[in-house]
């Protein structure tokens, strides 16, 4: 459609961006249609940004529409449910929706076709506190549906005396995609109660839903259903530029704020929904409606080109069949043209992110010519929105300089392909830095890996350094006890001594199996002392004599290195033995001590790290949606 | 597996090429009514000669011949050095000036985008340095002497070095406006006799004023194409005509206006066509503007003060090796690191 | 004779302060190294396997650093390992060399639990403290802990450890470098 709504009074450009052309006539003419209930569904478990989801079903179970088949695990993940009634026939590895073409697990649901609705309630969202609707939210599957899929209730709470703003991003940049477009033209009062509670959560003062000039019907059917708001809101029409629905973009054209790298909009005061994410919370909330299904626009080289709801899980084979895909359709783009991937198979099962579906033709979509080499002309970084020198970038990433390529803040780049759509040489710059960043990330993982075991290696070898130097002591030590009680001879207080003695040993062996439990419970990764263990090590050595049937099996070698282990643990138990019980208590308590600063230390660890975790997902998360 | 953008702009390079090569029309075309057919002969000889060491250097580095000899890039080369060349130089000099500036100038650092020097300046100072008499052997505008050089006998001159009975080159030769100044300057002639000379138009040489207002015409086409950043010509043109501006409110007497230093020489041809050539300068915008700023100015330093009437060639030479320093230390803030930047690319 | 003097006396200033120029800069300047050790030791990829024959990865750098060894004989750092040494070390690059194994894929260990016998070798062979378990009980190796070393793998008794390749991911994968045929002919 050549209609073009008026612009806003004040928006705020950002640097650069591209125009390509919009192909969203094809599919935004016809009304959203209920999509078709396949014969089986592969749900993908890992359907969030964060962790994979835990299945809680097995293989046989019959499950009922709506029922979570798959806990999130820990805070940054989100929970799966089965988009359908039916029964689970495998929980395998299989084809997901990813460019890698990689298993990952699914769960496969064979529907019975009665599409029985577990039992729904509404979520009185009023009265419950912000932990409780986070973890509801978690539970009914709720991420962003723009193509990031963060999980959404991480992005509620936090800001304690609410938001300046809050931006819903409806502006749907790429071209072909039309999902949100039909969304708001259809369901714009559903959207609008959406965003009513995430005003009310968020305490936003003030809510900017910013669309695009070329999606007219939309913005007047928001317009019209956001009249009986009674908080400040407003439709902002921005020009259609890509990538204006970037997370970063939106809120730059929208307030004018730079949300700088490596922070939240939130410590901004902002915070960033899409309008189809913004529905879901509605229907969650509202009818207790998991995230089952999504809008998704089937186009390309179809014959009925438009907008399903589909089940989540939908194999896209099924959709594409339902659209009427052609013969000469070569492959398959999950997402939009500028920043989705070709899917391995149209076996895999669509997924939350999977806003769009286009199936390529050569007509379509040309072979693209030939790469040239650069010549600096600096279109790409006219068109760039992160304000990067892409023609570096790509010189730096040719060439596996990834230091520089950091330096020059490669993990700016959030990939919207604006570059490579300008090269008048037809580089596919994208490719450079999606290949420089995976390498990067790569290296800091195997590096991280060889620190750690550096450290546990020096930690092992200042304990047998330890336990060397222990022993040559105690042999010492007993070398003068035995002195020492020659010359004592009979003690009257010798009797009372020996009990006292044999008490305290078996106070501290106690203590030694309580605290070797303790360890074991807190964190079995942390090295393993073999004394911190002593009690199952003493146990087993005090067992009278080695089993004989599996030596009996094994050659005479075999038999021998055993019997000189046998030995050396018989020679160390009876070392631990002849130590005296002073110094027996006090290397136990020493070792408590020891295993206790240990064990806060992994825990303060393990709270750093998942700090971190979740504040590199908030960043990865703001990369540009629909 | 194909990549995301899954479509790109259709604006090949053999597009941008094709268009910078359109912009020079219009001057070729001025050059050639004022100059004679000569002008085409430099040309079409660099042209050629320019593409047949390119196919050559491609096979030899076993890269396909045809997209890279159709991209234009050494069409464009060839152009630019035919146009700063005497129109009446010898043939050999233009042949030999073009398979250097493809061979050593572009190849021999690994050819389309990898040069460090502009590969026409390249060409045009070696010959310059080397055959320095020949390179400063003008011919006069026609009509400014009684005789001039029909287009038989420019033809002969070219590729013979003689001419029909009857005719003396001396007779036609005439310095260039820039270099009439200097030489007359250092004879202590006052400025206004000096332009009293009959090769003198209203602001710069008769023809060559009219020539760079055709590069002006050319240079405006890409700009309005967006083929080059106007920081480039812009600060280029500022800088030369507001250093000549200073001398020339200082001593009129000795220095000549800025308009003058405009539509002399190669400064619009260099303003809008070399110096704007995005592989030998630097790519971020305040880079840009102080490349073009320390061109106009060594060019003007290099015109006024130096040993050459033109020194445009030079200072891009010059600038072209400062081009990675000053990229290094101009690096834009990126998004959401405006303010707090700075030192990151002060280390490397 | 005057002037004569006076050059002297001028060189003597001007030598005298660059001097104390140098000399103040090579104070102010002054680069606190790490020691060489410790940056060979960075590269080195801390399996601790022992295949360069030196008994773990530091001995290793102490001896490259004493250029008493070759940067050729780590096997799991690869060839991308000596690329790095050679970088660090301003050596030329050398192939690895076979003596001390060849480079493979990531792998870690995994203990067929129905035949562990519980002989705790494994638990003294491990530099990195990998395995747990204890005398007659079932041992077991963390995976993201173990560095693929093998070391456990000759003290086993009943032979129930075995090396398992440690593949892709989807979240693990990487993109590959972009492969796109500038050159039509190839054979160059």
């Amino acid at each position: 459609m050549n209609a073009r709504a008026a612009l806003a009074v004040t928006f705020f450009p950002f640097h650069g961006g591209v125009h390509p052309p919009e192909h969203k006539d094809e599919s935004s003419g016809s009304p959203i249609v209920a999509g078709p209930i396949p014969a089986t569904l592969v749900v993908p478990l890992h359907q969030s940004i964060g962790n994979m989801a835990k299945a809680l079903v097995n293989v046989g179970d019959h499950v009922l529409k709506g029922q979570m088949i798959a806990a999130a695990d820990g805070t940054v993940s989100a929970a799966v449910h089965a988009p359908t009634s039916g029964r689970v026939v495998s929980i395998s590895p299989q084809r997901v929706p990813h460019p890698s073409g990689l298993l990952e697990y699914c769960i496969t649901i064979e529907s019975d076709g009665e599409d029985r609705w577990i039992d729904r309630n509404r979520f009185d969202w009023r009265n419950a506190d912000g932990r409780a609707i986070r973890d509801y939210l978690r539970d009914m599957g709720v991420v962003g549906l723009g193509g990031a899929v963060f999980p959404s209730h991480l992005k509620i709470g936090g800001a304690k005396d609410g938001l300046d703003t809050l931006v819903i991003n409806a502006a749907e940049c790429e071209p072909f995609i039309t999902c949100d477009d039909r969304l708001m033209r259809e369901r714009a009062s559903q959207v609008v109660e959406g965003i009513k509670i995430l005003q009310a959560l968020l305490q936003a003062r003030e809510v900017l839903i910013g669309v695009e000039d070329n999606k007219p019907e939309a913005i007047d059917a928001m317009r019209a259903a956001i009249a009986g708001c009674d908080f400040k809101i407003e439709v902002v029409v921005v020009p259609t530029l890509y990538p204006s629905g970037g997370a970063k973009q939106l809120i730059k054209l929208l307030t004018n704020k730079e949300v700088p790298s490596g922070v939240r909009s939130t410590d901004l005061g902002v915070q960033c929904f899409n309008v189809a994410t913004v529905y879901t919370i509605y229907r969650a909330i509202e009818h207790g409606e998991p995230v089952i299904s999504r809008v998704v626009t089937l186009t390309g080289n179809v014959d009925r080109p438009g907008n399903v709801d589909a089940l989540i899980g939908t194999p896209i084979a099924d959709l594409l069949a339902f659209a009427g895909n052609k013969a000469d359709s070569d492959s398959y783009i999950y997402g939009g043209p500028m920043m989705g991937f070709e899917i391995p198979g149209t076996d895999v099962g669509l997924s939350k992110a999977g806003n769009c579906i286009i199936a390529k033709s050569s007509g379509l979509f040309p072979a693209k010519p030939a790469e040239m080499p650069c010549i600096r002309c600096g279109k790409c970084a006219d068109a760039c929105p992160a304000e990067l020198q892409p023609m570096d970038l790509y010189w730096f990433g040719k060439s596996k300089n990834f230091g520089k390529a950091q330096e020059r803040n490669l993990f700016d780049c959030i990939e919207c392909g604006a570059c490579a759509y300008v090269c008048p040489s037809n580089i596919q710059l994208v490719d450079y830095f999606r290949f420089s960043k995976s390498e990067i990330w790569a290296a800091e993982k195997s590096k991280k890996a060889a620190d750690q075991a550096r450290e546990r290696h020096e930690f092992r070898q200042f304990r047998e350094e330890r336990e060397k130097r222990e022993r040559a002591e105690r042999l010492a030590a007993k070398a003068a006890q035995k002195h020492d009680a020659a010359a004592a001879s009979s003690d009257p207080a010798d009797a009372e001594r020996a009990a006292k003695i044999k008490a305290a040993m078996e106070r501290a062996a106690a203590k030694k199996a309580e605290a070797a439990a303790a360890q074991v419970a807190a964190d079995p990764i942390t090295p393993l002392d073999p004394d911190a263990t002593a009690v199952p090590v003493a146990e087993a050595v005090s067992a009278p004599a080695p089993e004989p049937a599996p030596v009996s099996q094994l050659d005479p070698e075999k038999a021998e290195r055993i019997r000189a282990a046998m030995e050396k643990r018989a020679a160390e138990k009876a070392e631990l033995e002849a130590m005296s019980p002073e110094e027996k208590a006090a290397r136990e308590a020493e070792k408590k001590a020891k295993i206790e600063a240990a064990m806060a230390a992994a825990a303060a660890k393990k709270a750093a790290k998942a700090a971190e975790a979740a504040k590199a997902q908030g960043d990865q998360a703001d990369g540009p949606g629909a | 597996m194909n990549t995301s953008p899954f479509f790109i702009k259709p604006t090949p390079l053999q597009v941008v090429m094709f268009k910078v090569a359109l912009a020079l029309v219009p001057a070729i075309a001025v050059y050639t009514y004022s100059f004679g057919i000569g002008v085409l002969v430099q040309i079409t000889l660099a042209t050629i000669t320019a593409l047949a060491t390119e196919a050559f250097c491609l096979k030899l580095r076993s890269y396909p011949i045809k997209p890279f000899v159709t991209d234009g890039s050494a069409i464009v080369t060839a152009w630019l050095m035919a146009l700063s060349f005497p129109p009446l130089a010898p043939w050999w000099m233009i042949v030999v000036a073009a398979a250097i500036s493809i061979a050593l100038a572009k190849h021999m650092y690994g050819g389309l985008g990898q040069n460090t020097f502009n590969p026409a300046m390249v060409g045009f100072a070696i010959m310059i340095v080397s055959f320095p008499a020949q390179m400063s052997r003008w011919a006069a505008p026609f009509g400014v002497l009684p005789q001039s050089l029909d287009w038989s006998a420019q033809l002969s001159w070219i590729f013979t070095g003689h001419l029909p009975a009857g005719l003396a080159f001396d007779a036609v030769a005439s310095a260039t406006p820039l270099d009439t100044v200097k030489t007359q300057l250092m004879q202590h002639a006052s400025m206004s006799h000096i332009f009293q000379s009959p090769l003198f138009g209203a602001i710069g040489g008769i023809g060559t004023e009219w020539i760079t207002a055709a590069y002006l015409l050319g240079g405006l086409y890409l700009l309005w194409q967006k083929l080059i950043p106007w920081q480039i010509p812009v600060t280029f043109l500022a800088v030369l005509g507001g250093v000549a501006g200073i001398f020339h409110l200082v001593d009129p007497t000795h220095y000549t206006s800025p308009l003058f230093h405009w539509f002399s020489g190669a400064a619009m041809l260099g303003a809008f066509f070399i110096v704007t050539d995005p592989v030998t300068g630097p790519t971020t915008p305040l880079g840009r503007v102080i490349f073009a700023a320390l061109i106009g100015l060594l060019t003007y330093l290099i015109r006024v003060f130096g040993g050459y009437p033109d020194g445009i060639a030079f200072a891009v030479l010059i600038m072209n090796l400062a081009a990675p320093f000053i990229d290094q230390y101009t690096q834009p803030a990126v998004f959401g690191r405006k303010g707090k930047q700075k030192k990151a690319g002060a280390q490397s | 004779m005057l002037t004569f003097t006076l050059a002297i006396a001028i060189m003597a200033i001007l030598a005298i302060l660059l001097g104390a120029v140098l000399g103040w800069a090579a104070i102010k300047y002054k680069v606190d190294e790490d020691p060489l050790v410790d940056k060979i030791d960075a590269i080195l990829p801390q399996t601790q396997c022992g295949q360069c024959g030196f008994p773990g990865c530091k001995p290793y750098a102490t001896a490259i650093a004493n250029e008493e060894a070759d940067i050729n004989r780590c096997p799991p750092g690869g060839e991308d390992g000596i690329r790095k040494l050679a970088d660090l070390l301003g050596k030329e690059f050398k192939a690895l060399n076979a003596e001390n194994g060849e480079e493979k894929a990531k792998a870690v260990a995994v203990i067929d639990e129905d035949t562990c016998i519980g002989c705790t070798l494994c638990i003294q062979a491990c530099p990195v403290d990998a395995i747990v378990g204890a005398a007659k009980h079932l041992h077991t190796i963390v995976s993201s802990e173990c560095t693929g070393c093998e070391l456990c793998i000759a003290p086993c008794p009943v032979d129930c450890i075995s090396m398992q390749t440690v593949g892709e991911t989807v979240s693990t994968w990487k993109w590959r470098y972009p492969v796109i045929p500038l050159t039509v002919k190839a054979a160059a």
